[in-house]
């Protein structure tokens, strides 16, 4: 089997295993040096307790979106709201924030949150509903679950 | 653990509902018991909410996932209700672990059920099995998939 997005007749992504995928043009990546690739859920207290340790660590840090909604069903918008701010160059400030601060999570405090990284708040709320950024995290989502991510953070040496 | 190719063991045991479930409701169709150790213990917890994030997947390959411990059917009913899953979650509580021993998924003395995946194909044969080698860890997602990828790729046996 492919390690692509491959589709089913149904129109089901294909979940069998396979390794993580090397870096896209659109991954989220910060630092220099040895790669680590971070699954992570932005709803979950073990990623937040492991977040400064991780950025802390040195080396290139790539994360991929890893909600898992029934767990923590303010995971999606988190994400989204993640995504979104990458699209205005601020994804690692929101993820910082988000894990730094975790108790106010509703959409007033993600316009809060947005405001203070200078975002422009339109283009951020229109972003994070869009199907486009739905599709976006789950792929990421969909390639832990195939790379066997069980539970986060998940953590990939390069 | 049961073997595959063996065929599996009948069943009939109370949902999260109080309904009886039979094995033999399942006939035609593929199922996987999920056999687990305890409702509301934190890897179990992971385990059912991760599937139920890729369940329409699940679905679309025309398999029925299906959770079983010793649990009562009222802690199956909490259980799915505190995790937000639909899984139907099956009580092997009287006689305590029958049905996991008969697939040899019981761990006597801890008195509760191992951490196994049986798929049963749509001639109620076991076609796959999974036993965690750590009771700490649960098979990612994608080995259902790789299971099913597995049955359907299998030339057919007499």
């Amino acid at each position: 089997m492919g390690g692509g997005a491959a589709v089913t007749l149904e129109g089901m992504a294909d979940l069998s295993s396979a390794p993580i995928p090397p870096l896209a043009p659109d991954d989220h990546v910060e630092g220099e040096g040895q790669l680590t690739v971070v699954y992570a859920d932005l709803g979950c207290p073990h990623c937040a307790a492991e977040w400064g340790r991780i950025r802390s660590g040195g080396g290139r840090i790539a994360f991929r979106h890893f909600p898992v909604a029934s767990k923590h069903p303010r995971a999606p918008a988190l994400h989204a709201a993640a995504e979104a701010a990458g699209r205005q160059g601020a994804f690692f400030a929101m993820v910082d924030s988000l894990y730094a601060e975790r108790g106010r999570v509703d959409d007033p405090h993600l316009w809060e949150r947005a405001e203070r990284l200078g975002l422009d708040l339109a283009a951020f709320e229109r972003d994070r509903r869009s199907g486009e950024i739905a599709t976006r995290v789950r792929r990421d989502f969909e390639s832990g679950i195939r790379a066997g991510v069980t539970s986060t953070p998940a953590v990939f040496p390069a | 653990m049961i073997e595959v190719g063996e065929v599996a063991p009948a069943f009939t045991l109370r949902n999260q509902d109080g309904e009886q479930v039979s094995l033999s409701d399942f006939a035609g169709r593929k199922v996987m018991l999920a056999f687990y150790p305890l409702d509301f213990s934190p890897v179990c917890s992971d385990q059912l909410s991760l599937y139920q994030e890729v369940k329409p997947e699940i679905a679309a390959r025309g398999l029925e996932l299906v959770g079983v411990s010793v649990d009562s059917m009222w802690a199956h009913k909490a259980f799915q209700e505190k995790l937000g899953i639909d899984t139907v979650l099956l009580a092997d509580f009287e006689p305590k672990g029958e049905v996991a021993r008969a697939y040899g998924s019981y761990i006597e003395g801890a008195g509760v059920a191992d951490r196994t995946l049986v798929l049963i194909d749509e001639d109620g044969k076991v076609a796959w099995t999974y036993e965690s080698s750590n009771p700490g860890e649960f098979p990612g997602a994608n080995l259902i998939f790789d299971a099913l990828d597995a049955l359907e790729s299998a030339p057919s046996v007499e």
